[in-house]
């Protein structure tokens, strides 16, 4: 039996008719055809499917989508959107932050969770946002650099804002 | 996934019908073991009732001797609370090293202690602190709530409201994770309470356990040292591809003595 649900995704509103045992990540692919997200391991591991749910980074291959029904979902792609998105992205560039890029889409969400609450992150805090994200290419360092290299454009130009309006 | 009848719960007078009725229900809160479990079909409920957004379960209250956590608080709520954080800090840090992130930010407390993962972290909490689990009809305490691998005292019918925890004067949780899932090897939470010391085992044996010699040589002396010629038998601990019998009883006196290290 289906199941209507109601998702932003990327700023977009839809109304999609799913089964109970569809995974967020199938809906978002298949359904919405949103291919930001990746299938990695299917088994809550490798973060390759990690969007941000109402703010949050989760796993969309452990979520159903139908618990997803009324939520705000971001995917990498809708980072575009997003000035730490952006600031991210420049930065993976900058610092060689991937290679086949798999990974990728699950990396710069959760970066943009951990930079949503910290701008200052020194290597541990890092590591510890991106626990729940494999990369097989780049031994994680180049990652690290580029979300702190981000945090640290991101925070100058926070203050160099601030000192503006004063 | 095997199909299943997906049901949304209003309230929980709402769930607790929805439970009653079908051939083999099981509550949805965060999903994060449920649904791995049934992806591998090592579980095929024939109804879901999700409980994950009811208001009922999601509060934080600090009084003066308690903190009471409701059954689906999620467990990054829970390690970044500031209250928690002052209250019962060990609490606070223990939920921080769940899983990953992504993990804390949908599995609940309610959901963990009701599976009662012999390798999670939750039930050593609960243990070590003298919690109190607070279900729809009743109230167990948490020395006979976890009855053995992956069971409780739980009632088929029965839903997780609430967990009490009594503020210890000091607690520390140390584990060794496994370095890929985050599930304790072994995790050693230990508390001193007014009334004495209390130290819980996760990860080591097939269900949680108070390690009760250590609590008597603590209750002497609160030291790394008290323990330091104790052991645990291996023959009573889990034996896997990740660590031997032997390897983990080796842990847990480790892991208590760096728990006491920490206890804050």
């Amino acid at each position: 039996m289906g199941f209507d649900i109601s998702v932003s995704v990327d700023g977009q509103q839809h109304v999609i008719d799913v089964e109970p045992r569809l995974l967020l990540i199938q809906a978002l692919r298949e359904k919405l055809k949103i291919t930001g997200p990746h299938i990695g391991c299917e088994s809550g591991r490798c973060g390759a499917c990690v969007v941000l749910m109402n703010g949050h980074a989760v796993k969309s291959c452990m979520t159903l989508a139908v618990q997803a029904d009324g939520a705000k979902v971001i995917t990498a792609a809708g980072l575009a959107e997003d000035k730490r998105g952006r600031e991210l992205q420049s930065a993976f560039h900058k610092h060689h932050a991937l290679q086949c890029g798999y990974c990728t889409p699950g990396m710069l969400c959760a970066a943009v969770d951990l930079l949503e609450e910290n701008l200052d992150p020194d290597d541990h805090e890092i590591r510890e946002a991106l626990r729940g994200n494999l990369c097989r290419c780049t031994g994680y360092q180049h990652i690290v650099d580029a979300v702190k290299d981000a945090a640290h454009e991101l925070s100058s130009s926070r203050a160099h804002a601030e000192g503006g309006e004063a | 996934m095997y199909e299943f009848t997906y049901q949304r719960a209003d309230t929980l007078g709402d769930a607790k019908t929805k439970l009653g009725s079908g051939d083999d229900p099981k509550l949805l809160a965060g999903g994060q073991t449920i649904l791995p479990t049934m992806k591998q079909r090592l579980a095929s409920p024939s109804h879901l009732i999700d409980i994950g957004n009811l208001s009922e379960l999601q509060n934080i209250s600090v009084e003066s001797g308690h903190v009471t956590i409701g059954a689906g608080v999620k467990h990054a709520d829970v390690a970044s609370s500031a209250e928690i954080k002052s209250a019962i800090p060990g609490l606070a840090a223990l939920a921080g090293e769940i899983g990953d992130p992504h993990v804390r930010h949908m599995g609940t407390l309610g959901g963990s202690i009701a599976n009662n993962d012999p390798a999670s972290d939750y039930p050593a909490a609960c243990l070590g602190l003298g919690a109190t689990i607070i279900t729809d009809t009743r109230e167990i305490s948490a020395d006979d709530f976890f009855t053995g691998m992956f069971e409780t005292a739980l009632g088929d019918d029965e839903i997780i409201t609430a967990v009490r925890f009594p503020k210890p004067e000091k607690s520390g949780y140390m584990k060794f994770p496994n370095p890929a899932s985050r599930y304790a090897v072994v995790g050693v939470f230990i508390a001193q309470h007014g009334n004495g010391v209390k130290v819980a085992v996760t990860g080591a044996a097939p269900c949680v356990f108070r390690w009760s010699e250590a609590e008597t040589a603590l209750n002497s002396k609160l030291s790394a040292d008290a323990i330091s010629s104790l052991t645990v038998p291996a023959s009573d601990m889990n034996s896997d591809l990740h660590a031997s019998a032997e390897y983990r009883a080796h842990l847990v006196g480790v892991m208590a003595r760096r728990a006491i290290d920490i206890l804050s």
